[in-house]
């Protein structure tokens, strides 16, 4: 027996087809069976109305941290893909720097099983460049990608030698995998917790200075034009590295970038946590040193941040990913040097990403595009689409819906985030994975 | 007979409230009750041996210099005149708020002699308790007497004048300001009362 | 209520964190204050009941006998009881132990902690974790703000206003919770700052092109790195400690060179105002910063900076428990 759904009458937009209409998507056993208006002589099994809803393919994350294995009591594939679901995501991709790392195929076993068993959306892991993630030698790239790995990176910490990354590239290239480059100089970065800045100076933070990101975006720009390997820049932050990439795609060079939503949205002043009507430049209260904005790369300044959204625009951006880093309040209820750096995005990513949809800086076509088919296209898969015959991962939501952020209701182990409090436009209401409702909001 | 010559007015919280002044004493009916007061401190303490005058902070330092001269000019002899500042020693400085302390100036011995006091306005007696335990921490007097030109009543401790220049009964939402020529350009004993109810929100 | 109680209010600081919080009424409250506490400091008894039944914990995870000594005596002579915390445990342990020793604190009931902390804005912390009042010792490279008000005070009494001075900071303005707090303090003040260093010890956003933005407070800021011509026409010199671990990060070439370049010695001090006072927030590594004949000239208030420091904090503590907002 046939298991059917049927979306009704929602805004229907799927920018791999074109479509933004307001009709019916009928899935029948987990695949897309029809987007267009239904007669309704077969009633299926299970409807629900989206009458007022936007009703888009589910969103692609290539870039999160799910802990496990190792840092159960930060986020286990449970947890993570449960706060996926909820942030509207069917998808994910997870990094490699658990504990053990995924640098071998058993690791990437117990990923892609735990998920099996455990997880409610899609995992995709990504397995480590270099062993252990150490920097020196390279992880058997071959066995890994066998495995089903779709991609390498060594994120938390860059691959600091130019002679491995250059090994790594050339090595990836015949695999046809992406190396995803957390760029930062270690030296330029060193004992630094925020970005550098007026912000650092008041708070006597040691910041990060754009130049270690983009010095190393330089040299793997540079890199991959020498060995035709692929490199993607995983959570892109400061205008100059956005001016590289753009120079490096018109040159033709095999790069690609993604942002994430806090990039995007918040600059360094989250770390004052500054109240209504105060500037930077006005008293800091007890409130200052919000460790739930430390994040690395850092939260960068007005000027960096605001280019993000043309990057986007003009495409310099391939997509966007959330780099949800959850953590334990153990690490992050300290001393701001102390604290660990992420926050935790999944819940929040679309919420902050349809800000700007509604400052008119991007139209919703676009924010769309950069969490569904270009991330789909990065993978090089069939996902991020409603064309009939594809996996039903379906994800609706309210674009006007007004919501107060409340980490306590958050289905991620993570609570951190800057956003604790916010009132954020756009809200998930259901995400479907293969057919099946694995989010419904309340 | 009081006469009620002066309308005052201030805002509290944005609410317009009209204060009404009423003057109790002038310049020479003051003057008069400071030559009195002298009198009495050198009948009650035989002689001006042994006395030392300490103002408090801070009309009574003003009262207690002029004090020292109407007894100078009785008996020819100057007493000595010291300063006190009760801010580090009154009980309800987390409550009230302090103004920046004055200097405190105790004559260098005040072991085995005649302390007076000497403030404008008696109230609750904290202030008096609060100087005398100041005093306290400068020497071992033999006797400390109180001097005020009014005493308001209202009493919150067991403290009584030895000298005072006028009883002035009151109630509590009243406020007795002694103005004198030193500080405020005038002499002159006030009482103001802000007049309940009648404030109009500006 | 009467006119004269309305103008009481003089004070509004809660917590002490830095003196980006004072108004310039705020700073000069604590420093006519300072007066009367030396005057107690005089006394044959030097004991005022003011703080009499309040807790005051010293929380140091940073050693400073100096400074701790300094608050403790403060507080005793206020009548506070006194609790010293030290913390032999190094900056690298997890912050979680702070959380713990935040709580057990708060189970003391103390009512003011003050806290020095190797890490930037620990106090902060413990301000957001507890309901007592924190006071700043000095946290990590960002404020010290009872120094700063203890060196107010010594310019004050020696040269009787701050206001329209030329005040040159000179040294390691980068790391120097001095000198980021005095910057705070001296421009609310009215003070003209100089500082003074080589430019890998100048924050980067205070160099030329930047501070440019409206309202920022530190635009009237000037920025030298050479001090001969930083030092013409100075009223002060605030030399710095050069912490010795400067030069292996690499901001330095050698304690030699810069001794050489930034040094205070007498030639140089020549070169400012006469009588300009000589000013350092201690410990002193003489022969780098500053040469001893200097340190201990006649010029020098630095023997002074310490010997204010009780009184200030005194003031400060007689400050807080004075202002309506304290609920202790």
């Amino acid at each position: 027996m046939s298991k059917s759904i049927l979306i009704k009458s929602g805004r229907v937009i799927d920018p791999s087809s074109d479509i933004d209409e307001i009709t019916d998507l009928l899935i029948v056993d987990g695949k897309i069976a029809k987007v267009g208006l239904l007669d309704l002589e077969n009633p299926p099994s299970e409807v629900y109305n989206a009458e007022g809803m936007i009703v888009t393919p589910g969103f692609i994350d290539i870039h999160c941290h799910l802990r496990e294995p190792g840092e159960e009591y930060k986020e286990t594939i449970e947890t993570g893909t449960k706060s996926a679901a909820a942030g509207g995501f069917t998808t994910v991709c997870a990094m490699p720097n658990t504990n053990p790392p995924i640098d071998t195929r058993s690791i990437v076993d117990f990923v892609k099983n735990k998920a099996l068993t455990e997880g409610v959306v899609r995992v995709l892991p990504i397995g480590c460049v270099t062993k252990k993630s150490h920097g020196r030698e390279l992880s058997e790239m071959s066995e890994l990608a066998d495995a089903g790995v779709i991609g390498f990176s060594d994120d938390g910490k860059p691959v600091s030698d130019a002679n491995i990354m250059r090994q790594a590239l050339a090595y990836s290239a015949s695999l046809g995998l992406p190396i995803i480059n957390h760029c930062e100089v270690p030296e330029l970065a060193d004992g630094a917790s925020m970005n550098e800045g007026w912000v650092a100076t008041r708070l006597g933070l040691k910041g990060m200075p754009n130049t270690a990101e983009e010095a190393m975006v330089a040299r793997d720009i540079s890199l991959s034009e020498l060995t035709g390997g692929r490199i993607h820049l995983a959570h892109i932050s400061t205008a100059g590295t956005l001016d590289m990439v753009r120079d490096a795609k018109e040159r033709g060079i095999n790069v690609t970038c993604e942002v994430t939503p806090h990039h995007l949205t918040l600059t360094d002043e989250a770390v004052l946590s500054i109240g209504d009507g105060n500037t930077s430049f006005d008293a800091l209260t007890p409130h200052a040193y919000n460790t739930t904005a430390k994040v690395n790369p850092p939260l960068r300044n007005i000027t960096d941040m605001s280019v993000m959204a043309r990057g986007i625009k003009d495409g310099t951006i391939d997509f966007i990913a959330t780099d949800h880093a959850p953590h334990s309040s153990v690490d992050k209820v300290c001393t701001f040097q102390e604290a660990a750096f992420g926050i935790s995005v999944l819940e929040t990513a679309l919420g902050s990403v349809l800000s700007l949809y509604h400052n008119s800086k991007l139209d919703l076509t676009t924010i769309i595009k950069k969490l569904t088919s270009d991330p789909a296209e990065f993978l090089g898969s069939n996902l991020g689409t409603l064309k009939v015959g594809r996996p039903a991962d379906v994800t609706v939501f309210d674009l006007d819906e007004d919501w107060k952020v409340d980490t306590s209701l958050f289905l991620s182990k993570g609570k951190n985030t800057p956003l604790d409090g916010a009132t954020l436009t756009g809200k998930v209401k259901a995400t479907f994975y293969s057919g099946e409702n694995v989010y419904r909001s309340k | 007979m009081p006469t009620f010559n002066r309308y005052k007015h201030f805002v509290i919280y944005g609410v317009f409230v009209p204060l009404i002044e009423k003057r109790i004493q002038n310049p020479v009916q003051i003057e008069r009750a400071l030559t009195r007061i002298s009198h009495e401190i050198l009948e009650r303490n035989g002689g001006v041996a042994n006395l030392v005058l300490v103002g408090m902070h801070s009309r009574g330092v003003p009262l207690a210099h002029r004090i020292s001269s109407a007894i100078e000019r009785f008996e020819g002899v100057k007493v000595p005149v010291g300063k006190l500042d009760i801010g580090m020693y009154r009980d309800d400085i987390s409550e009230k708020g302090s103004p920046v302390m004055k200097p405190t100036d105790i004559p260098s011995d005040i072991n085995d002699k005649t302390v007076v006091i000497i403030d404008d306005v008696l109230y609750t007696g904290r202030s008096i308790r609060a100087a005398m335990d100041a005093i306290s921490d400068f020497g071992r007097p033999s006797q400390m007497q109180l001097g005020v030109l009014v005493d308001r009543g209202h009493r919150e401790l067991p403290i009584r004048a030895d000298y005072v220049g006028k009883n002035v009964p009151t109630s509590r939402e009243e406020d007795v300001q002694v103005r004198l020529q030193e500080i405020d350009g005038e002499d002159a004993i006030v009482i103001t009362s802000n007049s309940d109810n009648t404030g109009d929100v500006i | 209520m009467t006119l004269e109680t309305t103008a009481r209010q003089t004070f509004s600081q809660q917590n002490i964190l830095d003196l980006d919080s004072f108004t310039s009424q705020d700073i000069t409250y604590v420093l006519d204050n300072t007066l009367a506490m030396e005057q107690v400091l005089d006394r044959e008894i030097r004991k005022v009941p003011a703080l009499r039944g309040k807790t005051v914990v010293t929380l140091f995870y940073e050693s400073s006998t100096r400074t701790r000594v300094s608050f403790e005596q403060a507080a005793k002579i206020l009548s506070a009881d006194v609790i010293n915390v030290t913390s032999g445990g190094s900056s690298s342990k997890k912050g979680e132990s702070l959380y713990n020793t935040a709580l057990t604190i708060q189970a003391m009931q103390a009512d003011i902690i003050i806290v020095r902390h190797p890490h930037s804005g620990a106090p902060h912390f413990l301000a957001r974790q507890l309901e007592a009042k924190v006071i700043n010792a000095g946290d990590g490279t960002h404020a010290h703000p009872t120094q700063s008000l203890l060196d107010l005070y010594t310019i004050r009494k020696n040269i009787g206003t701050i206001e329209g001075k030329k005040i040159v900071i000179v040294g390691d303005i980068l790391y120097s919770r001095v000198a980021r707090s005095n910057l705070w303090g001296l421009t609310k003040m009215g003070a003209r700052v100089v500082i003074c260093g080589p430019q890998t010890l100048i924050p980067n956003d205070f160099l030329n092109g930047h501070r440019t933005e409206e309202g920022h407070p530190f635009a009237g800021v000037e920025v030298q790195t050479d001090l001969d011509a930083a030092l013409k026409d100075a009223d002060v010199i605030m030399t710095l400690r050069l912490q010795l671990e400067r030069q292996k990060a690499g901001h330095l070439p050698s304690l030699r060179e810069y001794s050489q370049t930034y040094g205070l010695n007498a030639r140089r001090l020549a070169m400012a105002k006469d009588g300009a006072l000589v000013m350092h927030p201690g410990p002193m590594n003489e022969g780098v910063e500053i040469e001893t004949d200097i340190a201990h000239g006649t010029q020098s208030v630095i023997e002074e900076q310490v010997k204010s420091g009780v009184a200030v904090r005194m003031s400060l503590l007689y400050s807080m428990a004075a202002s309506q907002n304290l609920e202790i």
